[in-house]
């Protein structure tokens, strides 16, 4: 049985085609693009022509404005700590409660350093209150991070809209882009975003590759300061065979873009309909008006996210799930919290996320295989009578220690 | 995924003792939801001779929570209610052949719904001390709120004394931020500064009496001892070189040197000696450390 995989938010098969790529630049393209050489000038030139291909997939208006990284986490840092760099009398930050931990953790510790931090909040669909955000703009505050596409839901984030209020208040505005690049149309020179984080790993390119996009003119401290790569904002020898996959990565999400916002979209919407109309009590979490095209998040209610995750897993099917168990963590996904949904619904939040590889063949498999494995955790479950759920649930079943 | 032993993913598959007992005359339902793992076990005592009859389980959570809960009932099935509170939460695990650091909460659920279960049964009131916090040591399964009551407790003031109280940090040591953080702030209710580069008061003397070098090393040699039969069996064999502070080196001859299970074996072989010491200690070929010293250190 050929195992299906419906984890890309996680992360993504490199394409072929990228491997193919980026191979030739670990042996007879193995020259360090700095030297004076023949076999670092080829690279060089390489390495040039990704920069190309990364600015077209972003509509940016300048290829200097992409500065290559070693994964979105550090474009995420990068960005935040050179804005606080930059402007030492602005002590805020604004940034949302459903961001990536690459982001929370960041400001969790800045806060300690004395910085105060905004956290908006999400509603229970998952969507921000402009008007909240637009109160908290004001002179105190050094940048606005915000992500563009949520990695749990694939809810979107009106990010060239919030730039435009950050700007007119004279604030600059990073957008955390990581799941959003390569599924959606972007084009930066028409925006007023001034920093943007990608991570090749999302888009069917290797681990251990990101960018930063930087606007021209926007101030900037480097994160790793040394050598002069990058024109001295982040230094360190090129990772230059997955900066050309990255390259090769960007240009084929550009000839995907329609498949993906077509086809894997209605791959999408097949799925979460067979899984709905075959199961009761389960529900799609976060905004599906404005959603990535390949993801949906369904809560199955009275039963745990691992346990749904272990048993798809011995079909071959891989997702995963904003359980607390499935994180280590003591607490369900701060991104269903966030959306105030009760336990019994959150630790069930179970994640598909699609890509251009998977078929519908895959998804009919998937649709049905889940009602069965929903069923028998149920069986097992304090929360389920004989024919669906006891009556008054949290009551019935009122565990100590809560 | 997480490492689960055959044992865990078969009773998570097949669980045993799976929904309401019938006829049940005892309840207890434990468990958290905000964790996401919660309990219930119904249990069929017979009144005149108080040995448990019929045990099931109804359980929300995790593969480890209904692996848990199946072994649970499979354990106790057949013993008296005072045989049944005998049972540990360690029992548990070691049914299940193991359980990962971050699930051992899982084997507490099980005993506290047996100890709910038994005082259901006898009419009695069950309170539980339980307090969970985010897990800290991953070597050694310890828990925010152990560490901070044990800061409190004992006026502790540095990583080191937490290690030596609660053995939290005293593995990898990649927690030892986290703790500075707790004692940061346990220190900061009391109105106190943390100061890193505070020393630590003398380690306090272990329940079994402190050990000198000589008691250390005897013990170490005790548990290789008890190793080398079973490597013998398999045409190999291990020889303790020497010991430093922080650890054992051994030489692995006949079969088992560079076969592939070498630091499998090495595994094994510390997990004996940190038994038998009741503290970490690192097991390494004695090759790293002619290395080591090569280097300069
Ligand atoms: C929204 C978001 N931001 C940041 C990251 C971190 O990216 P990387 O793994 O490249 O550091 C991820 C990946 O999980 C993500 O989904």
């Amino acid at each position: 049985m050929q195992p299906i995989y419906l984890d890309n938010n996680a992360t993504t098969r490199v394409d072929p085609k990228v491997v193919e790529a980026m191979l030739p630049y670990f042996s007879e393209q193995f020259g360090n693009p700095s030297s004076i050489h023949s076999f670092g000038d080829k690279v060089g030139r390489a390495i040039k022509q990704a920069r190309r291909q990364i600015q077209t997939l972003l509509g940016a208006e300048y290829d200097s404005e992409i500065i290559f990284t070693s994964c979105g986490t550090e474009s995420d840092s990068t960005a935040i700590l050179s804005a606080l760099r930059t402007q030492p009398e602005r002590k805020e930050i604004i940034t949302t409660v459903v961001e990536h931990t690459a982001v929370l953790t960041l400001c969790e510790y800045l806060e300690k350093d004395g910085y105060k931090v905004h956290y908006l909040k999400v509603d229970n669909k998952g969507r921000l209150d402009l008007e909240q955000y637009q109160a908290l703009l004001s002179e105190r505050v050094a940048i606005v991070s915000v992500m563009w596409a949520n990695n749990e839901t694939g809810t979107l984030f009106p990010v060239e809209q919030m730039a435009e209020m950050a700007h007119a208040s004279g604030i600059l505005f990073h957008t955390d882009a990581v799941q959003a690049v390569g599924k959606l149309p972007v084009d930066l020179k028409s925006s007023k975003i001034d920093m943007l984080s990608l991570s090749g790993h999302k888009l069917h390119a290797p681990k251990g590759i990101g960018v930063l996009y930087l606007r021209r003119g926007v101030r900037y401290r480097p994160l790793l300061r040394g050598g002069h790569q990058e024109r001295g904002r982040r230094a360190g020898t090129e990772s230059s065979a997955s900066i050309v996959a990255l390259g090769k990565a960007a240009e084929l999400a550009m000839e995907h873009m329609e498949y993906e916002n077509t086809f894997v979209a209605a791959m999408r919407d097949r799925l979460e309909e067979g899984i709905l109309n075959a199961i009761p009590h389960c529900f799609v979490t976060g905004d599906t008006e404005n959603r990535l095209p390949n993801t949906c998040n369904i809560a199955f209610e009275y039963i745990e996210g691992e346990a749904i995750l272990m048993l798809l897993n011995k079909q071959g099917i891989a997702a995963s799930s904003g359980s607390a168990c499935t994180s280590g963590s003591l607490e369900p996904s701060h991104v269903m919290r966030a959306m105030e949904l009760p336990y019994t619904a959150a630790h069930g939040s179970t994640r598909f996320s699609l890509s251009r590889y998977n078929t519908m063949e895959e998804v009919e498999r998937v649709i049905g295989a889940v009602p069965a494995i929903v069923a028998q955790l149920r069986q097992l479950s304090p929360y389920w009578g004989d024919n669906g759920p006891v009556a008054e649930p949290e009551k019935a079943f009122a565990p100590t220690y809560a | 995924m997480w490492d689960y032993s055959e044992k865990v993913k078969e009773h998570f598959y097949n669980p045993r003792n799976a929904g309401a007992t019938e006829g049940a005359n005892a309840t207890g339902d434990v468990g958290s939801l905000s964790c996401g793992d919660a309990l219930r076990l119904t249990l069929k005592v017979d009144p005149e001779s108080e040995v448990i009859l019929d045990a099931g389980f109804q359980t929300f959570g995790c593969g480890s929570a209904i692996a848990s809960s199946s072994a649970l009932t499979e354990i106790i099935k057949g013993m008296t209610v005072d045989e049944a509170l005998n049972v540990s939460n360690q029992d548990i695990a070691d049914y299940l052949d193991g359980l990962p650091p971050e699930k051992m909460h899982c084997s507490v659920m099980g005993r506290e719904a047996l100890q709910a279960a038994v005082a259901d049964y006898r009419g009695e009131e069950w309170s539980d001390d339980h307090e969970e916090g985010a897990l800290i040591c991953k070597c050694f399964a310890v828990d925010a709120v152990m560490i901070a009551d044990t800061i409190r407790a004992n006026s502790l003031r540095t990583v080191e004394e937490v290690i030596n109280y609660t053995k939290a940090g005293g593995g990898c040591s990649s927690c030892h931020e986290g703790i500075e953080e707790i004692l940061a702030s346990v220190l900061e209710e009391q109105g106190e500064v943390y100061d890193p580069a505070a020393t630590a008061a003398p380690a306090p003397q272990p329940a079994a009496g402190g050990l000198t070098t000589l008691q250390r090393i005897r013990r170490i040699e005790t548990a290789i001892e008890s190793i080398r039969p079973q490597l013998q069996m398999d045409k190999g064999d291990v020889e303790l070189v020497d010991v430093s502070d922080d650890t054992v080196y051994v030489n692995m001859t006949g079969a088992c040197s560079g076969c592939q299970m070498a630091a499998m074996t090495l595994n094994g072989i510390q997990q004996r000696i940190v038994e038998e010491l009741g503290q970490f200690i690192k097991v390494s070929p004695a090759s790293e450390q002619q290395k080591k010293a090569a280097m300069g250190g």
